[in-house]
């Protein structure tokens, strides 16, 4: 393994192809068809990483792809009527008016997944170089310390770091400007944001987790266009979270569970609570008799205005939800994706492929004002539930123009130890599939080969069976909705077992770890899910 | 010497399989889809055989719809130096796929055909007998090892007992097993590349593949496993097995 790599020159280079790397990439050559512009995405295939609810505002493709919707992606439904819920064991309570950042009226609900591959074919059209199956391993840089690049991640590489006979090695592509679009988490964008102190002046990033299956349902179950959402059970009113309900076309329904990871307690397991939610009487009467059809999980950013690092670095850009641009009141980080990238498109444009100054419109765009607007809206809910509902409420009504703007805390930090005289929550009796977490990552088709390095570093994994058992005790293997992290005991003592080829790729771990010495890093690329209309 | 590396574009093997509603085939939307992977070993071995001398040219070729095209793009970033597409969005069955491929053996002049044992879609593991039977030329199937030299392959094929070894005279129809190699990766300026390459398309009515075909009645999933039952000692189960009239 020599370091001598092959190059390769762009103009433009995208990581990422989800909405907000192929709205850029689209807009770019929209603008200059000369422009030379690559997209690299980790997934098998463009969709296969791509995970939301998702309803979706529909201005930002209308000006993006203005004929979008004579051909639009397979199962997207135009909303007809939105319902908000509050959840008890037992029963639950419609809300008489939905919440104005609720309203769905004019938006669509979409597999982002079907979204994306579209949106690719749309790129390839276009002249865009989209190449799935290429993981962007880490950042390049020049001696200035600009970034020039990406390399993409060596194939053929054993367990221990070893060329097998099918070794081949990862490139260098170079590009005048190099555009983050990795969602949520990205590593390589975690690297930069530590690399050039891009969050110096923002709060600590804050995360949930969304948990979603797609549905196949008996006939008159569903009524396409239905959009649901709830709080409540089967969350206490300290952790901050809640359920989507969308009803598509041909009897299919998307359920999903959202929790913040700024939760406290070290025994909640979100999948758990997903699956609670599921068998609750309201919800197991949609489902029931039904068949599951896929399985996935996903990070997203919540921190919003706050905690919005410094979005462009020498050489480089951040968009979409890598930069944590999400608006969660609406539950909703498409549309900001896509206007994001068409931002930094228009921006790379006229600066000649230039990063200085994209900041600064970016916060000035209507994507900033939007993250503004409701920046102290999920802050308000640390102080639980109910105080939460009545400050983001006074938020609403007054648009955002109160002065105050409230904190974000690293999730991580708000792990409260675990009393060991507490009793491990037991689980309840259930019915639905899947039946636990291993049954339910058959259904993200998530595959890597087995005998390739380990793609979740844990730094130290004396802590796990030491100090992280007795404080917390290994919440690990409970927030990952995959199964990927277990402690095994055997004659020599208990030891941490990672079932990396599990991994559906959400950045959970990463995220909540209480010690944060669990770095997520790109396996061969193609590994992963491979998500069907998630 | 040219090589024929015939594939197919099929579901690929991660993917879930769901059969639709209607028992009329499997819901192929929004799934991934890739080459059939015995195809893919056939289309290396075709790769590592030029690199050794052997061919002179490999061409991989498919029949099937317009988007089949990705396959076929996939083969020659592997190595492939040209492509053949027969376009159809019809069904095409075992010995209508080999009467057409035995017309393009001819009016290419391949000297041998390379392809996978079976695809992985309809397993029907059919084709590549029926082709060398329409050609007259003598096969090797379910290859493990091949080795050319001088107008001869020499086969290793899998069977119960162990290896078969089977010396052939060329031209000849040679189909791949599981272990025959591991099929390299592609490298990025290899995709590029790929576009360009030529690819010709070739209409159907070119062929003659009026013969009878097999009518598929109805596809449906196997019947789901009832629910099993936690029982607490050795008797309570001999008197489950005993009510159940299984012992």
């Amino acid at each position: 393994m020599t370091d001598e790599r092959e190059v390769m020159e762009f103009d433009v280079v995208i990581v990422g192809a989800g909405p907000a790397g192929l709205a850029c990439a689209i807009r770019l050559k929209q603008l200059n068809d000369e422009l030379n512009v690559c997209v690299l995405e980790k997934g098998a295939i463009v969709g296969a990483h791509s995970l939301a609810g998702a309803v979706i505002e529909p201005q930002a493709l209308d000006q993006l792809l203005p004929n979008w919707r004579d051909n639009p992606p397979e199962m997207c439904v135009p909303v007809t009527r939105d319902e908000v819920h509050m959840m008890s064991a037992t029963g639950s309570f419609k809300f008489p008016i939905t919440p104005p950042q609720m309203n769905n009226h004019g938006n669509f609900i979409v597999s982002l997944g079907a979204l994306t591959a579209k949106m690719a074919e749309a790129a390839e059209e276009l002249g865009v170089e989209v190449y799935p199956g290429f993981p962007a391993r880490e950042a390049l840089f020049n001696d200035a310390g600009a970034v020039i690049g990406v390399r993409t991640g060596d194939m053929g590489v054993d367990r221990d770091g070893k060329p097998k006979d099918s070794y081949t090695q990862g490139m260098d592509l170079h590009a005048k400007l190099t555009v983050f679009s990795e969602g949520c988490r990205g590593s390589c964008t975690k690297q930069l944001i530590k690399k050039f102190e891009l969050d110096k002046d923002a709060d600590p990033q804050t995360y949930g987790i969304g948990i979603k299956e797609l549905w196949q349902v008996p006939e008159g179950r569903s009524e396409a266009g239905l959009v649901m959402h709830t709080m409540g059970w089967p969350l206490d009113s300290s952790t901050y979270g809640g359920s989507f309900v969308y009803h598509m076309d041909e009897n299919r329904i998307a359920v999903g569970f959202v929790i913040g990871l700024d939760y406290s307690d070290p025994d909640l397991e979100p999948f758990e609570k997903f699956q609670d939610f599921k068998n609750h009487p309201k919800i197991k009467a949609l489902l029931e008799g039904g068949e599951i059809i896929s399985y996935g999980a996903r990070a997203i950013s919540d921190g919003g205005w706050q905690s919005l690092p410094k979005t462009e670095m020498p050489g480089a850009l951040l968009i979409g939800d890598t930069a944590g641009l999400l608006n969660l009141p609406k539950i909703k980080g498409v549309h900001q994706a896509l206007k994001s990238g068409m931002l930094a498109a228009e921006h790379i444009h006229e600066t000649a492929c230039s990063s200085a100054g994209y900041d600064a419109k970016l916060r000035e765009s209507a994507v900033g004002k939007e993250l503004k607007k409701v920046r102290n809206f999920r802050p308000a809910f640390h102080w639980g539930l109910w105080l939460g509902v009545l400050i983001s409420a006074l938020e609403t009504v007054t648009l955002g123009l109160l002065p105050w703007t409230l904190k974000n805390h690293a999730d991580h930090a708000q792990l409260k130890k675990r009393d060991p005289a507490k009793p491990r929550p037991t689980k309840a009796e259930r019915s639905l599939a899947p039946r636990d977490r291993l049954a339910a990552v058959y259904f993200a088709a998530t595959e890597h080969d087995e005998d390739q390095p380990v793609h979740l570093q844990v730094a130290d994994t004396d802590i796990c069976v030491s100090q992280c058992a007795e404080e917390y005790g290994n919440p690990c293997t409970r927030f990952c909705p995959a199964g990927v992290y277990e402690i095994v005991e055997e004659e020599a003592g208990k030891r941490l077992q990672i079932n990396a080829a599990n991994c559906v790729h959400c950045k959970t771990c990463d995220i909540k770890d209480p010690y944060q010495i669990i770095n997520w890093v790109t396996p061969e690329g193609g590994s992963g899910p491979n998500y069907q209309l998630m | 010497m040219k090589i024929l590396v015939p594939i197919k574009r099929v579901v690929d093997y991660n993917v879930r399989i769901r059969v639709k509603s209607d028992g009329s085939g499997v819901d192929l939307n929004g799934v991934k889809m890739s080459v059939n992977p015995f195809d893919e070993i056939a289309m290396e071995e075709a790769l590592r055989l030029r690199e050794a001398g052997v061919a002179s040219e490999v061409v991989p070729l498919t029949i099937g719809t317009a988007k089949a095209e990705d396959q076929l793009r996939t083969c020659l970033a592997m190595g492939g130096d040209r492509a053949l597409h027969v376009v159809t969005d019809a069904e095409i069955q075992p010995l209508q796929a080999a009467r057409i491929l035995a017309e393009l053996a001819k009016r290419e002049e391949a000297g041998l055909v390379l392809m996978g044992k079976q695809a992985i879609d309809d397993d029907n593991g059919q084709t590549p007998q029926m082709l060398a039977a329409l050609l007259g030329w003598p096969q090797a199937t379910f290859a493990s090892e091949v080795k050319i030299a001088d107008g001869k392959a020499r086969v290793h094929r899998e069977v119960d007992s162990g290896i078969e070894s089977l010396e052939i005279s060329l031209p000849a129809v040679i189909s791949a097993d599981l272990r025959l190699n591991e099929p390299r990766f592609i490298k990025l300026p290899d995709i590029m590349k790929a576009k360009r390459k030529p690819l010709d398309k070739l209409e159907l009515s070119e062929f003659d593949i009026a013969v009878p075909t097999v009518e598929i009645v109805k596809t449906s999933p196997p019947p789901t496993r009832a629910a099993g039952r936690m029982v607490k000692e050795v008797s309570e189960l001999v008197a489950v097995l005993k009510d159940k009239g299984l012992i």
